[in-house]
């Protein structure tokens, strides 16, 4: 990464939307022209401002999910019911507006592919952004790295990015995609309908002997239970990477 | 652990932000030292509460508080007696 | 600060000037939590009160015991340092006044402690004299943990962080004790109607 990009404060800047797509009912993805970007890591978040004519402001972190090589920055928002900033964001900002936001921030839970270790992806619901980050950085720089992901959603119309990672997942260069729906499944469902627990991460994820890095991210219990089983099945805790997203206010 | 009481509990990314403000660089990386417990953890590792009237960051192994952060007018106040040693390349 | 979101309101909020509200805050509809660790959980089985310190001999109280104190019903505004503000908030509590009846002390402060480690201090006149009590209801309900249940101070003239949540005693001392945010950044006293928020002020 470039000194610039670990040293010296952020600036707040502002990005115009320049695309609202909606991923599924409750969650959209916010596609902001940034000047001046100074380009970012799969895994990096911003943190964006939002100011009332009140002069009240909120503060909240979202996950990049686009990767480096896009123009666009992307953020990718779940609108909560009792929210403050995402009813905001996701219901309210059209195409044209200025966010303001700071970033790129985090140098832990980040991906650059220059290593060949196999990836194990753990996503809980809108956990999946920042995961999809270091997904599309993968395929738009065609690695072979073996990478596993495992998305839990509450129904199949809960899962965000889906044709898009159908089709990554079908090209055969080494990406596995499993879903688990864990309140309901279409009929026909093949893919697994329960919360995750050992038997299932047992079957996904890869031979510790393999070494492989590991990134969980979603609600803070979904992640705390997925990062314990991984550790009980005997993977190196600093092999495994969490960051967990919490409803402080949304 | 009840949803609500989840809800409060984040890591050391959420304060990746703020640690960049004060530290003037990247920070999630560093590893501190708890001076309680002596564990080592990266910061993005931290038990994070943000939502009080100021950051808590405790211990992930023994929940001791590291670091209080507060953010006054134009001031920070920051207490890192929890944290023993904190390293981290420049 | 002249950038504004277009079309952001934020939370119900209202900052109409009223007399009742103090500088700087506004007025919420729901309640928020604030934490700074993970919630207590007490059972009342095991739950005590303590009145300890400066004093010849300690007071202590077993839930059941603390619940055949006399109670207060009491409706209170409230004043959060993070700004929010709730207007008529209904409280059931003992008054500190009976719990420190007969008590002799030459202790001028006090210190709440609380389960999970948080304290805060006060001088002794500021929860005596009807100003302050032990909670253990809101809005007729019993004190939901993330509120502080089983119960927690109520000291409304002062900013809120001044009434511990999941209290379990009051230590009487000579000496002024700073406690969890008094010795990082916030006011040793706490009045939001000089806006005391942070050393200095």
């Amino acid at each position: 990464m470039a000194r610039t990009a670990v040293l010296g404060r952020l600036e707040w800047q502002f990005g115009t939307v320049a695309e609202l797509v909606m991923e599924t009912p409750k969650v959209a993805s916010l596609l902001l022209d940034v000047p001046d970007w100074m380009g970012h890591l799969a895994g990096q978040h911003v943190d964006v401002r939002v100011t009332a004519d009140d002069g009240y402001q909120a503060e909240r972190s979202y996950s990049i999910s686009s990767p480096p090589e896009d123009s666009r920055l992307a953020i990718t928002v779940e609108r909560l019911d009792d929210g403050e900033v995402s009813p905001y964001l996701v219901g309210e900002v059209r195409e044209g507006d200025k966010v303001e936001l700071r970033g790129p921030i985090g140098g832990y839970f980040v991906w650059k592919g220059d290593d060949d270790r196999p990836v194990l992806l753990v996503a809980g619901g809108s956990g999946v952004a920042p995961l999809m980050a270091m997904i599309r950085h993968r395929a738009a720089n065609h690695l072979k790295t073996p990478t596993r992901l495992l998305y839990s959603s509450r129904s199949y119309d809960d899962v965000i990015y889906r044709a898009e990672l159908e089709r990554l997942a079908s090209a055969g260069d080494g990406l596995t995609v499993a879903h688990t729906l864990t309140r309901m499944h279409p009929p026909g469902w093949t893919g697994y309908a329960r919360r995750i627990d050992s038997a299932m991460l047992a079957e996904v994820a890869w031979p510790k002997a393999q070494m492989p890095i590991v990134y969980v991210c979603g609600p803070t219990p979904m992640v705390e239970s997925a990062a314990n089983l991984l550790v009980d099945m005997g993977y190196d805790p600093r092999s495994v990477k969490t960051e967990r997203f919490g409803a402080t206010g949304g | 652990m009840t949803a609500q009481q989840s809800d409060m509990k984040l890591d050391g990314n959420a304060i990746g932000g703020l640690l960049r403000e004060i530290f003037a660089m990247e920070m999630t990386t560093a590893q501190g030292t708890c001076a309680n417990c002596g564990t080592v953890h990266m910061v993005g590792e931290v038990v994070v509460y943000l939502n009080a009237p100021g950051v808590v960051v405790r211990c992930p192994s023994c929940d001791y508080v590291q670091m209080k952060i507060v953010r006054g007018r134009d001031r920070y106040w920051m207490d890192m007696s929890g944290v023993r040693c904190l390293e981290f390349s420049v | 600060m002249s950038f504004i979101s277009r079309g952001f309101r934020g939370k119900r909020r209202d900052t109409a000037s009223s007399s009742r509200l103090p500088p700087g805050q506004y007025l919420v509809n729901d309640f928020p939590v604030l934490s700074a660790g993970p919630t207590p959980r007490i059972p009342v089985a095991e739950w005590s009160f303590v009145i300890e310190g400066e004093i010849d001999k300690p007071k202590s109280w077993t839930w059941d015991e603390f619940r055949k104190l006399p109670t207060e019903q009491v409706t209170k505004d409230i004043h959060c340092v993070t700004k929010w503000s709730k207007f008529d908030t209904g409280w059931t509590g003992v008054s500190v006044d009976t719990l420190m009846e007969g008590v002799e002390t030459a202790a001028e402060y006090v210190v709440e402690f609380s389960y999970g480690g948080y304290t805060t201090n006060l001088p002794l006149e500021d929860v005596t004299g009807g100003k302050a009590w032990v909670a253990f209801e809101f809005d007729g309900q019993p004190l939901h943990p993330e509120h502080g249940g089983p119960a927690r101070m109520l000291v409304p003239h002062l900013y809120f962080w001044k009434s511990a949540k999941w209290v379990r005693g009051l230590r009487l001392v000579n000496e002024d004790q700073p406690g969890f945010w008094e010795m990082n950044g916030y006011n040793n006293y706490g009045d939001p109607w000089r806006e005391q928020r942070y050393w200095g002020d």
